[in-house]
């Protein structure tokens, strides 16, 4: 699903965030991204998103080398990924409902599907009754939810989602990993990076650890690992 | 790729929609447009009137003679012979007084009825004169100047007038392009000036909904689905410039031309009609407005929306 040989990343200001990464990240996996801060681990997800492209190595993300993508063809492998933030980033002046039709509509999907799709994804995330409120009226946790929403409504195989629990509660992120689990679970590969010790501890799924800009540890059942 | 119908109506959507959110910026957009536009339909339609001029005077090749009032029969015959004898001569026709006030009655049109009004058989002001058609347009001042001869020769000196336009045509050709340069500079200043400020326009918007179209580029919308709403933007607005453009310039067009018939009648000038000129002006205005529009647009889509 998502191969990464050799990557070394390093921005314009001289940064070398990524130096030599090599992974294997098999479909229908759980992965948490875990490691200081500054190590690298937006940097590695905005690589699979083809936000950023390596300096050098290869990657492939389901089936394309993303590396020497066409620019015309970015969208269509981006349909195929999904992403969470920690900021949820919503469109403000939208409806839950609209800000998860949006994604929908702008990669012109038939009138008819959306409707349909937007109220089961909603359903899917809890917040069927919730569909017409604007992103000021929800809770945190419900602004996650349509933004997870948002992300699978087009069905992607996978999603990529940064430090999705790091603005929430503790309680409220459990329930948000309880629907990333069930996300899973459907059959959907899921690549998260997080700083929530608890979390990785107690749903234990494979762990990979970036320090520094290298893979430090990489363990099916692994821990947090680090202090804070 | 074919665009989806229902893909087409949200471009406009989204293109209108930008109007009016950006209602300040959109205004002094639309406005630069209709007063660039605006200034080159009046050169349009001067260039048209001084050209349709020139070209009515220089197909004329005719001389106007015109006689003292009470010249007797046979000497307007004796007059009519001699020149229909030049050989550079096509055609002599004599029009009585009566057939001048004829002829001036329907050129002055409504206007005239009632300056003419008082005038009849007796009345009538306008002497008897020829109108000379000559073969080449070049030999219509040697005609003209022969005639004058004929008439100084001649005792009784009949004709008071001699008129051509020679002189006349090529100084309205002279002044069609002057006119015509002048107006470019002045058109082609005010179109990029315009030009900019729609771009800039298209600038706040794009900037103004820069987490709208990250979030667009991150779901997988294609760049040229991000594109076509400004492109409609800046299109819309050259269109809607364009419109209010040709319908001021128009109605007051069409004041000019019925408030100057009279006058103008006077000295045996039409201007172009509406009718005639009409279409065409708003097709130019309308093309070159909306191609300012899409110009603008593109730059700021270029610069700014980096997809
Ligand atoms: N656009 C950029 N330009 C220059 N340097 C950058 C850019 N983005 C990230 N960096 C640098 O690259 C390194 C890795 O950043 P990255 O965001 O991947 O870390 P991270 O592991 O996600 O950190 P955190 O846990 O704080 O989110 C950092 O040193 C960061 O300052
Ligand atoms: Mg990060």
């Amino acid at each position: 699903m998502i191969e990464m040989q050799d990557i070394w990343k390093t921005y314009a200001n001289g940064t070398h965030a990524l130096r030599g990464v090599s992974v294997l990240i098999e479909k229908n996996e759980f992965v948490y991204l875990v490691g200081p801060s500054g190590a690298g681990k937006s940097t590695f997800m905005k690589l699979i998103y083809r936000e950023e492209v390596p300096s050098k190595g290869q990657i492939s993300v389901n089936g394309f080398n993303i590396g020497k993508l066409k620019p015309r063809k970015i969208p269509f492998v981006r349909r195929n990924i999904g992403v969470i933030f920690q900021d949820f980033r919503l469109l403000p002046k939208l409806t839950a409902y609209e800000n998860v039709a949006f994604a929908m509509e702008v990669i012109e999907t038939p009138r008819r599907l959306i409707r349909k799709r937007t109220m089961e994804v909603l359903e899917l995330v809890g917040l069927k009754g919730k569909h017409a409120s604007l992103p000021a009226q929800l809770s945190g946790g419900e602004q996650q939810r349509v933004g997870i929403a948002r992300a699978i409504v087009n069905n992607p195989a996978v999603i990529i989602a940064d430090e999705p629990t790091g603005n929430l509660d503790p309680e409220t992120s459990w329930d948000i990993m309880n629907l990333l689990e069930e996300i899973n679970f459907r059959g959907t590969t899921i690549v998260m990076a997080t700083h929530n010790r608890d979390i990785v501890n107690k749903l234990r799924k494979r762990v990979i650890a970036i320090e520094d800009g290298i893979i430090a540890r990489d363990e099916a059942r692994g821990e947090y690992g680090y202090e804070i | 790729m074919v665009m989806r119908f229902s893909t087409i109506l949200r471009h406009f959507r989204e293109g209108a929609k930008n109007i009016i959110r950006n209602g300040w910026m959109s205004f002094a957009s639309i406005s630069s447009i209709v007063i660039s536009l605006f200034i080159l339909g009046v050169f349009l339609l001067l260039a048209l009137n001084v050209n349709n001029l020139a070209n009515q005077i220089e197909s004329q090749v005719q001389v106007k003679v015109y006689l003292q009032l009470g010249v007797e029969q046979s000497k307007i015959e004796e007059l009519h012979n001699a020149i229909a004898n030049m050989p550079e001569v096509r055609s002599v026709q004599f029009i009585s007084k009566a057939d001048g006030l004829e002829l001036l009655r329907v050129s002055l049109g409504e206007d005239g009825k009632e300056l003419l009004e008082g005038f009849d058989e007796t009345t009538n002001p306008l002497p008897d004169s020829f109108t000379v058609e000559v073969i080449e347009p070049q030999t219509i001042s040697f005609v003209a100047n022969k005639i004058k001869a004929i008439n100084e020769a001649d005792a009784t000196v009949p004709i008071t007038n001699v008129k051509y336009g020679q002189g006349t045509v090529e100084t309205l050709f002279k002044f069609t392009t002057a006119v015509r340069n002048i107006g470019l500079i002045i058109v082609a200043g005010l179109a990029l000036t315009a030009m900019f400020l729609i771009s800039n326009t298209i600038k706040v918007t794009i900037l103004a909904r820069r987490r709208e179209i990250a979030i667009m580029k991150l779901v997988g919308a294609t760049n040229h689905f991000i594109r076509w709403p400004f492109f409609i933007e800046g299109a819309l607005i050259g269109i809607i410039g364009s419109s209010i453009t040709a319908a001021i310039l128009l109605v007051l067009y069409q004041q000019l031309v019925q408030m100057t018939q009279f006058e103008l009648g006077l000295m045996m000038i039409k201007l172009v009609t509406i009718q005639d000129a009409g279409w065409m002006i708003s097709g130019i205005l309308f093309a070159i407005g909306t191609l300012i529009g899409i110009w603008g647009s593109t730059i700021s889509v270029r610069k700014y929306l980096k997809v």
